[in-house]
This record gives C-alpha cells, sequence and structure tokens, in this order.
C-alpha cells in the first residue's frame, strides 16, 4: 500500500505549492493526479522519489517512509518516467539496462541481463534491442522508458504526463501497457496527465488538485460537472459511451 | 529468466545489437594497436637512428649500447610517456565534461581551464619575474584551478544551468585571454619569448618525477570514471531520470568538474597549452561507438593518447631536426578533421 500523508512543499523564495496533500493507494491500482497548471500535480510526483525534496509529510511504501532512504534505496522501490524522453545515440538494450543502475555494484550480472530481457519481451520490444534511441518514434522511444522503469523492478511507477507527445494511437498502446502492469503485475501507478478522458479510460484512482490541496480523492465518480468548474473553471459535462466516461467540455 | 534470453538469441532477435557491441569493441582495439604503433613509431624517430629491436630492449636497459638505453629511457620513453598521459586526461576529461554539462561543446579549453593557465604562466613569467620551472609550473596551476573554483561556485551556488557554466566558460576565457594580452604589452623581448615559448607546448621537458602528479591524477580519474560509467549513461536520459535511478547529480557534476579540472591544470602545467584533445577525442570516438560510456570512455582516453602522440609524432619529423609547437599542431590538424567530422554527420542526417 502507498500513502502520502500530509506532505507540503514551497520552492525557494514562492508561496506554498503543496499545502498537507494525503492520499492512499493499493497495489495493483493505477492513480491520476488531475488539476489545472501550477496546481502541484508534478511536484507532488517529483516529491515521492526524491527529484524534489519535500518540506514535511511522509510517502509511505509497505509502511517504509520513502523520505528516509537515500535515493539508490528509492530507486529500488520506486520508477519515474518522465515526459522528455531520452534521445541519444544509445541502443535500446543498453537504455533499458540503466534501470538495472540501482542494483549494480561493479558491473553488469547475468540476473541484470535477464531481467533487462524480460522487460523487453514485456513491452514487446525485444526487436529494437540493437537499435539507437534516436532511430526510433516517439512511442517506441516511450516505451523503452517503460521497459527500462520495469527494469528495476519497482512496487510503484511514476509517470509525469508520459503520453504528452504521442499521437492518440501511441498514447492508447502506452497507457494499456501501463495498466495492463498494474492490474497483472500487482504493481501501483501514478500518473500525471492533463487528457480527462484518457485518465477515465485507464485510471482507477483519481486525485484531483486545486491551489495545492487535495480538491476530491477517489474512483471516476469524484470527476462531475462541479469538479469541473471548481478544478478547471470550465462547464464540461461527463458522459458515457459504450459503457465508458468521456469529458465534453461546453464552454 | 534464463530461457528468456535463450530463445531470444534463438531467434536471432540479438544480431544487430551483437553487431553493435562488435563495431564497438573492434573499434576499441584497432585504437589499442593505433596507439601501440603510434608508441613504436614515436620511439624510432629522432636524430639517433637505431633498429627497432634495440630500441625495444634499451626500453628496458638491455641494449648493448649504453648511449642507446640512454636515449631511450631518459628522452623518448618520457616523452612517450608524457604524451600518451596527458592526452589520455585530456580526452577523458573532455569526454566527462561532455557528459556532465549536457553539451558537446565543453572541455577544459572550452571552459577556461586552459587560459586560467596561460594567464598564471605569463603572471610568473612576466610580473614576477620567474626565469623558468616550478615557479611557472604552480601558477599555472593555480590560474587553471582558479578557474575551476569559480565554474564550480557558479554551478553549485548560483545554480547556473549546464548550457551556462559553458557560455561561463567562453567569457572567462575571453576575460583571462585580454588580461594575458595586456600582460604581454609591458613585457621585454625575453620575457615575451619565453611565455610564447610556454604556450607552444611542450612534451619533451617532462622527467620521470615531473609526471609522477599527472599520473597519478590520471590514474586516479580513470579508476573513478569507468567505475562511474553507468551514472554517464543515466546523465543521458536527462537531470530528473539520473535521480531518479539512484544518482546525486549535484554532488556527481560537482566531484566530476572538480576532478577534470585538477586533471587538465595539472597536464597544462606540465606541458604547456594543448587545446582540441579533449575536445576532438570524445567525439571521433563517439560517432562510431554511440553515446554509451562504457565504449566512450577507454575510446576517449585511447584516441587521446593516440592523437596527442600522432601529432607529437609529426611535430618532431615534419622538418627535423625542427620540433615544431605541439599545441600548433593540434589545432592545426584537429580543426579541420572535427569540421570534416561534423559536416559529415550533417550530410547524413
Amino acid at each position: 500500500m502507498i500513502q502520502a500523508r500530509n506532505i507540503c512543499y514551497h520552492y525557494k523564495g514562492c508561496p506554498e505549492v503543496l499545502k498537507s496533500v494525503g492520499f492512499e493507494l493499493e497495489a495493483g491500482q493505477f492513480l491520476a493526479i488531475l488539476g489545472n497548471n501550477g496546481a502541484g500535480k508534478s511536484t507532488l510526483l517529483k516529491c515521492f522519489n526524491g527529484i524534489l525534496k519535500a518540506d514535511s509529510g511522509e510517502f509511505l511504501l509497505d509502511g517504509e517512509n520513502l523520505m528516509g532512504m537515500t535515493s539508490r534505496e528509492i530507486a529500488r522501490r520506486a520508477a519515474f518516467v518522465s515526459q522528455t524522453v531520452a534521445n541519444t545515440q544509445m541502443t535500446v538494450h543498453d537504455m533499458v539496462m540503466l534501470g538495472r543502475r540501482p542494483y549494480m555494484k561493479w558491473g553488469v550480472s547475468e540476473e541484470d541481463h535477464n531481467i533487462v530481457h524480460s522487460a523487453m519481451e514485456r513491452l514487446n520490444i525485444s526487436d529494437l534491442r540493437g537499435r539507437f534511441l534516436n532511430q526510433l518514434s516517439g512511442g517506441e522511444r516511450q516505451k523503452v522508458m517503460i521497459a527500462r522503469a520495469l527494469a528495476q523492478q519497482p512496487k510503484l511507477m511514476l509517470l509525469d504526463e508520459p503520453t504528452s507527445s504521442l499521437d492518440i494511437s501511441n498514447q492508447y498502446q502506452v497507457l494499456r501497457i501501463v495498466q495492463d502492469i498494474c492490474h497483472n503485475d500487482g504493481l501501483a501507478a501514478i500518473m500525471v496527465i492533463h487528457d480527462l478522458s484518457l485518465a477515465l479510460r485507464f485510471c482507477d484512482r483519481f486525485l484531483l488538485l486545486r491551489r495545492g490541496e487535495v480538491y476530491r480523492y477517489g474512483d471516476c465518480s469524484v470527476l462531475d460537472a462541479r469538479a469541473m468548474r471548481d478544478v478547471y473553471g470550465v462547464e464540461a459535462k461527463i458522459a458515457e459511451l459504450e459503457g465508458r466516461r468521456i469529458v465534453l467540455v461546453v464552454q | 529468466m534464463r530461457s528468456v534470453r535463450s530463445q531470444l538469441e534463438n531467434k536471432g532477435q540479438n544480431s544487430a545489437y551483437r553487431k553493435n557491441q562488435t563495431r564497438s569493441i573492434g573499434f576499441l582495439m584497432l585504437l589499442a594497436v593505433l596507439l601501440f604503433a603510434s608508441a613504436l613509431l614515436s620511439l624510432r624517430a629522432g636524430s639517433y637512428n637505431t633498429p627497432v629491436g634495440e630500441l625495444i630492449k634499451g626500453v628496458f636497459g638491455l641494449s648493448a649500447d649504453g648511449k642507446i638505453n640512454l636515449v631511450v629511457q631518459n628522452n623518448r620513453l618520457p616523452r612517450i610517456c608524457t604524451a600518451i598521459l596527458a592526452g589520455a586526461g585530456l580526452g577523458l576529461s573532455g569526454c566527462i565534461l561532455q557528459a556532465i554539462l549536457h553539451n558537446p561543446l565543453a572541455s577544459a579549453s572550452t571552459l577556461g581551464v586552459s587560459q586560467g593557465a596561460t594567464f598564471g604562466a605569463a603572471m610568473a613569467i612576466i610580473v614576477l619575474h620567474m626565469g623558468g620551472g616550478l615557479g611557472i609550473s604552480l601558477l599555472s596551476f593555480a590560474g587553471s584551478v582558479a578557474v575551476a573554483l569559480i565554474i564550480l561556485a557558479l554551478s553549485r551556488f548560483k545554480q547556473v544551468s549546464p548550457e551556462g557554466i559553458v557560455l561561463a566558460g567562453v567569457a572567462i576565457s575571453a576575460m583571462l585571454s585580454g588580461a594575458t594580452t595586456l600582460i604581454q604589452y609591458f613585457a621585454n623581448e625575453v620575457e615575451l619569448a619565453s611565455l610564447v615559448f610556454w604556450t607552444f607546448g611542450d612534451l619533451g621537458s617532462t622527467g620521470w618525477d615531473d609526471m609522477k602528479p599527472m599520473a597519478l591524477v590520471v590514474a586516479v580519474l580513470i579508476v573513478y570514471c569507468v567505475l562511474h560509467r553507468w551514472d554517464y549513461n543515466a546523465l543521458l536520459s536527462g537531470e530528473e531520470t539520473a535521480v531518479s535511478l539512484g544518482i546525486n547529480v549535484k554532488k556527481m557534476t560537482v566531484f566530476n568538474m572538480l576532478l577534470c579540472c585538477l586533471t587538465s591544470s595539472i597536464i597544462v602545467a606540465n606541458v604547456g597549452l594543448i587545446n582540441f584533445i579533449g575536445l576532438a577525442a570524445p567525439h571521433i570516438v563517439r560517432r562510431v561507438v554511440g553515446n554509451n560510456h562504457v565504449y566512450l570512455i577507454p575510446g576517449s582516453i585511447l584516441a587521446g593518447a593516440s592523437l596527442l602522440l600522432l601529432s607529437d609524432l609529426l611535430a618532431r619529423t615534419a622538418i627535423a631536426p625542427v620540433i615544431l609547437p605541439i599545441g600548433a599542431i593540434t589545432a592545426f590538424l584537429g580543426g579541420p578533421l572535427f569540421l570534416y567530422l561534423l559536416f559529415r554527420g550533417g550530410r547524413s542526417k
């Protein structure tokens, strides 16, 4: 289980961005952090794995407080997929191998190789193994980043707008993979995303942030017309189409 | 797990990866052979013409001719070792600076470390009227360390971005070049000649004892970088990803900059200004092996050492017995080579 309790954060010389944020998430669940620009979504995500140091509060992962751990210890428990995808002249295999960095001592072991192969198999990118990242499409590169995160063997996956630079087909592919990993492998995933319909399609839990505070937290029912008005300042309807909820902005 | 890997290998999905690996390892071996061949040629070059067999015996002091032992052990071998050490150190420093500053133009010379050394030498020769020896080396070392500390302070306390640091290096270089020119304006002819000779760079004046600090710092740099090779790879994915992989990026940046600047400053203080090796060596290797530092680090060491050794060989043999300034040779040959690589890359894209 993942628990965030009373998380506060402020950037140097600025007012508080996160004000006593808290929520709980079970293993195997996929959480979407939603809110308008500047609500503190990415800040909260980055506080989880030590990219930013929270002013106060605690992040508990199966009872262990991540905030008291070294960055290497955190990296063995929580993997991060950024919105900016590496575009460098490094092979897919080597990039996925980076996920083993928190476990490496002097070099790469046979076990590391096996885990990397399994992660690539899981994402169905084994045939790209010898290709350089800068020869791949955006969707393929994002899959490589998720494979790298899987190679970290984490209990929690953190995704910062992973679909922001992808076309609609790749958006669905990538999120379906993450959803599948959560539901079948028992990993928890927390994702910052702007596309509400995509969030409703793939996520199980929703955390709505407004001006650094939790506005609402729960299942898809938290995202209603009033929440849209209060959080985003727009008039919207939540419609159902073939059993799926979608957001229609009216005004 | 084992079966998954075997299955993949059986399907032949690894062929492209294996091809890349083979190409990278093959290129490293080629560089090692080039370095060995350059060392042999360099051992042979000189007015004292001797068969290679005798020269190799001379390396171990086993030649029947005592003069050969003397020339090899006191003259040619220290020169070769200095070139290898300096080239390896400059090549590796450039490779690491480029990785931690996320900038392909980063090197000791573009960050102003080399210009700091020149300014220190100018102070020693012209302002303090030091004739030569240890005083010039110490002040040139102090000059480059001072620049390294300014760069570090900008990085650490002012949170200047990696791109900003390189721009700051360009500004510091320009400022120090101007200050050096001003000092030169007030110099007499002898002092001016002495400073100009120092800036030419000279691999021949370093003896076994002078080489020890250089050897120590280059060895420390190599061991450290090889042990942290995967950390440099992680930095390629961005600072946030590197932190999420368990790397203390700020600490790593500061420590690596300190180590690289220290290495470059000790090399410049010993052999004078040798530009371009730190910039060109990693780029040449990168074009073949890519950005994986598992191959890029040894490649930059070997390429840097080979480039400097070959440049020195050319400097000694082009219009022998006159020995041309090594700094000018590296810049003169390296510049067009670098331009060729850049434009060739542009066309292929």
